[in-house]
This record gives C-alpha cells, structure tokens and sequence, in this order.
C-alpha cells in the first residue's frame, strides 16, 4: 500500500511531544520511546506522547494500530495478556512507572481504566460494584463507603437514576446505566488519571450523548484519555488528539488544529476517509 | 423401591443398629451415620484439594506442569473405583492393620478431586476476562480478584460440580469394602470399622431372610433422600446473593 511506504520517511521527522507545545514537567502522565509486543507482534513503535492534566486527550486511529494497547501500557494492563512486553519509560508525575521495584497495582489504582464493553461485576449490586475498589482492597468503614459510593454516582450522572435501586444487580442495567457505572466504579477509588477504552462503541447514540457530556465534566478533576475509532467523537470530547498509525504516532497535536490543519499527509487522509 | 422403600422407612428403622438375623427388629442407623460422616470427610479432603487444583490450572496452569497435572487429572479421572480402593486399602489399611473412617473418607477423595478440578477448572474458565481486567484495573490483587472476582462469578459451576462428586460418592461401594469394611455399629473410634449405606444395601440384599431384604429397599431410599436433600439445601443456601447486600461481600 501507497500509505505503508509514506509512513516511512513522515515518522523520521515527526517531534509529538513538541507538537502541544507544553515543558514536559507539565505533563501528568508521559512515555518515552514507548514500545510494546504481543509476542512477536512490535505494535507499539517507540511512541512519545504526554497527556495534559484537566485536558481530555484522545487516542484516533484505524482497528489494529495499537490505540489500545498505548493506554493499556499507562497503567501497567498490557503485561497482563500472556506473551506481552513492554520496552521505554512511562513517566506518571514524572516517576517511571516501570521502573525496578514499583507495584503495578499501586500505579493502577492511580490510573484508572474503562473498558470497551461494560463489564459490572454480574455477582455484585450496584452498590457493591461501585465499591468494589475500595472493599476488595480492604476499605470497611461503612460511612467512608456510603459516601465514595454516592460521590463516585454522582460524578458518573448515574445516582439519580439509581440511588432507589443499589442493591439490584449491577448486570440489571441498561448498556449505557452499566458503562457509567463502570465509570463510577473506576472512579470510587479516587484515581488521578481515567483512560477509556473505546468507552462508548457498545453504547446507543443518547447514551453516548451521556458518556460525552460525563467526560467533558471530568475532565474538571481527572486526567482523561480516550480512545475512540469515531473521529467525531475525538473532536467533539478532546482538547488534544493523536493520531497512531501502524504502531507510530503519526501526528499529535491540538484537537482543532488537528482536525483542520493536519500537517501530516498520512492524518489528512485519515480524517478524509481515504483509508482506515 | 419407592414402594418397597416407603413401607420400610420408620422411626426406629432409620435410628436403631441393624438387628439379628431372624428377628424383625433392626436398623440402618450405623449406615446413615456412616455415610454422613464419609460425606463430612470427603468434603473437608477431596473437595478443598480439588477447587484448589481447578483454581491453579484455570488461572496458572498454562505452563507444562498445568499440562501435566490435567493429564494425571484426566487419568484418574477414569480410575475404576476399586483400583483406587485397592490403592488406598494397601497404602493404608493394611500398612497399618486397622480399617478406618480415614481411608474411606481418602479413597472417596481420590475419586471425588478430578471431578472437582475438572469443574472448577472448566467454570473458572467461562468467566470472562473482561472481569478480570475490570477488578485489576481497580489495583486489586491478582489472588483477590480470584477469590472475590473469579470465583464468586464462577460459584455456580463449581458448585454443580462439588454436588455431582458428592452424588458420586455417596453411591461408591467397592472402594468402601476395601477401606471401612462395614458394621454393625456406630462410630466408636478414628481405628475402627465403620458403616456406611452402600455396604449395608450390599449387605442386606444378599440375606435369605426377607426382613433384612427389605430393609435394602429402605438403605437405598435413604440413600437417595440424603443425596436430594444435600443438593437442594447446598442449592438454596448458596443462590445469588448480589440483589441482598451491602454488608456481606
């Protein structure tokens, strides 16, 4: 393909981080030369890219391109899978992530995850997932809980539409009701950083709609990212945007700018419709 | 046998031993306590060693020792029970000269763990790994997100498969004979003789006398209702428990 040979000799020269124009102190979580396997599979090809904190940043690019598995390496999920492996830094308030010694889990409960299909714990209430977080790693203050629960619901819009219900079963909710309250659920343990994973692609158009607004007013608290195949929803949720092609960060830089000035060839294209 | 059990079932059959031959007195009350006590044995070996096993081979088995405990589970899994009876009675009964409740309760082990690792393994493994994701994501604990994630997700499963172990065992007979021998008594000591209902429904249908014939008829339907209730209270104790708490977890 035409495209694969552009990409190239247009990666030589890109400088991402340098494209949101911030000293990179300012950023609340960035990676340096990140890669990433699956096996055999490179499908992160030394990525720089920084996140800026009470920003939404968002992650577009064709199926496969590794949009994913770079959020997934932000809180230490890509080593999960079997065969996975990461190489690179991955600095969050500038301390290395991966560094000798740091316990992923201390950096997961920083970062927090949403995914893209709802996925509520189907043997817990409404209650109970929200406060899942904070139970399972030992929180039993009942007071403490009551309110990280109706917090965490209210900052997801969900506890109006919940608060008679919280010992029904989290499953018993409709698709969107269930994503926000993932959202809450990641948001119980009181994270820095909310990372969404295609968060809205199971998710009907109104409640899409919902999860939109949510992000905009997160955003006021968290460090937000998001990956999302719908470029619409990039431009309309994001003050950043980067662009992975192939495992490279093709371009990143301001949502607007982006979207209208691209100043690569390969990003054009993308957001034409030429391919992806 | 539900006629012929039926008639046969009363007050002093399911309470009293087992009478003389030739009287028309006479229980099955060393069986029922017999089997009961095996059953309570069996769950506390066989039961926990086997959810164990299915844990480690769902959630870590995937290395060439997982591969090989599931061959070796495999294996015994088609053990004729008397082999296992065997086993057991050499390693056991006659290295140290006594039958015991123990040995039974070992050898129904030996039977019951492939059944078990196998259904753990199997109904660990529909879990979605969607869920596993979610509860790490939390910064939750690899083992706590099994125990509380993983396994009460998969409860159903692994109960179905505990319950079908234990249906099985309470019918082995063969490995029984080779290990508890059977009597007409109750549980007096760890180094003694036991019986159990199997052996005594074993026991009592070869007699010429038609009394003790019968009373095979009421072992066998006791049998039965033990089994039944077993798994219906097992089922109702342990049904969904999400649309109630906010206490428990």
């Amino acid at each position: 393909m035409t495209s694969q040979l552009q990409l190239e000799d247009l990666t030589t020269e890109s400088q991402p981080l340098t494209t949101a124009n911030q000293p990179l102190e300012k950023y609340k979580i960035r990676t340096e030369k990140l890669n990433a396997w699956f096996g055999n599979n490179h499908v992160l090809k030394d990525i720089s890219i920084g996140f800026l904190s009470n920003d939404v940043t968002a992650i577009i690019g064709p199926s496969g391109c590794g949009k994913s598995t770079l959020i997934r390496c932000l809180n230490r999920m890509h080593e999960l899978v079997p065969g996975a492996r990461t190489k690179g830094i991955v600095l969050l308030d500038e301390a290395n992530i991966y560094a000798k010694g740091v316990d992923p889990v201390t950096v997961r409960r920083r970062v927090g995850m949403v995914f893209q299909k709802p996925n509520p714990f189907p043997t817990m209430s409404v209650y109970d997932n929200v406060a899942a977080g904070l139970k399972l790693n030992g929180v039993r203050d009942h007071a403490f809980l009551d309110k990280a629960v109706q917090r965490s619901l209210e900052q997801a819009f969900l506890w109006d539409e919940v608060k008679t219900d919280l010992d029904k079963s989290g499953s018993s909710l409709s698709g969107g009701q269930q994503q926000r309250l993932c959202i809450a659920r990641a948001l119980a343990v009181e994270p820095e950083i909310i990372l969404m994973d295609e968060p809205c692609s199971a998710l009907d158009p109104i409640a899409t709609a919902k999860i939109e607004e949510l992000i905009a007013s997160l955003k006021e608290q968290y460090t937000v990212g998001i990956v999302t195949h719908n470029m619409q929803q990039a431009a309309r949720v994001s003050d950043f945007t980067a662009f992975l092609y192939l495992g490279q960060l093709i371009e990143y830089g301001d949502t607007t700018n982006l979207f209208e000035n691209p100043r690569e060839e390969l990003t054009e294209r993308y957001l034409t419709g030429k391919f992806g | 046998m539900l006629r012929n059990g039926l008639s046969t079932i009363n007050l002093q059959f399911i309470t009293s031993l087992p009478g003389v031959p030739g009287e028309t007195i006479g229980g099955i009350a060393p069986a029922i306590q017999g089997t009961l006590l095996l059953i309570g044995l069996t769950c506390l070996i066989g039961i926990p060693a086997g959810v164990l096993a299915g844990i480690y081979l769902a959630e870590f088995g995937n290395n060439e020792f997982g591969s090989a405990v599931r061959f070796l589970n495999d294996v015994l899994t088609e053990f004729p029970s008397i082999v296992v009876g065997i086993l057991v009675s050499v390693l056991l009964v006659v290295a140290t000269h006594q039958y015991s409740p123990v040995a039974g309760a070992i050898a129904l082990s030996v039977i019951t763990l492939p059944i078990v690792t196998r259904t753990t393994e199997e109904s660990i493994k529909t879990v979605p790994n969607s869920l596993r994701d979610a509860a790490m994501a939390l910064g939750i604990r690899r083992w706590r997100t099994t125990v509380s994630v993983v396994l009460s997700t998969a409860r159903s499963g692994i109960i179905t498969g505990v319950l079908l172990s234990i249906a099985r065992i309470s019918g082995e007979t063969a490995p029984l004979i080779l290990t508890i021998l059977g009597s007409n008594f109750f549980f007096s000591n760890w180094n003694q003789p036991i019986d159990a209902l199997p052996l005594r429904i074993f026991h009592d249908a070869f007699q010429a006398d038609p009394f003790t014939r019968q009373q095979a008829w009421g072992a066998a339907l006791v049998l039965i209702i033990i089994v039944l209730t077993l798994n219906v209270g097992v089922r109702l104790a342990t049904r969904g428990r999400y649309s109630s708490s906010r206490t428990r977890m």
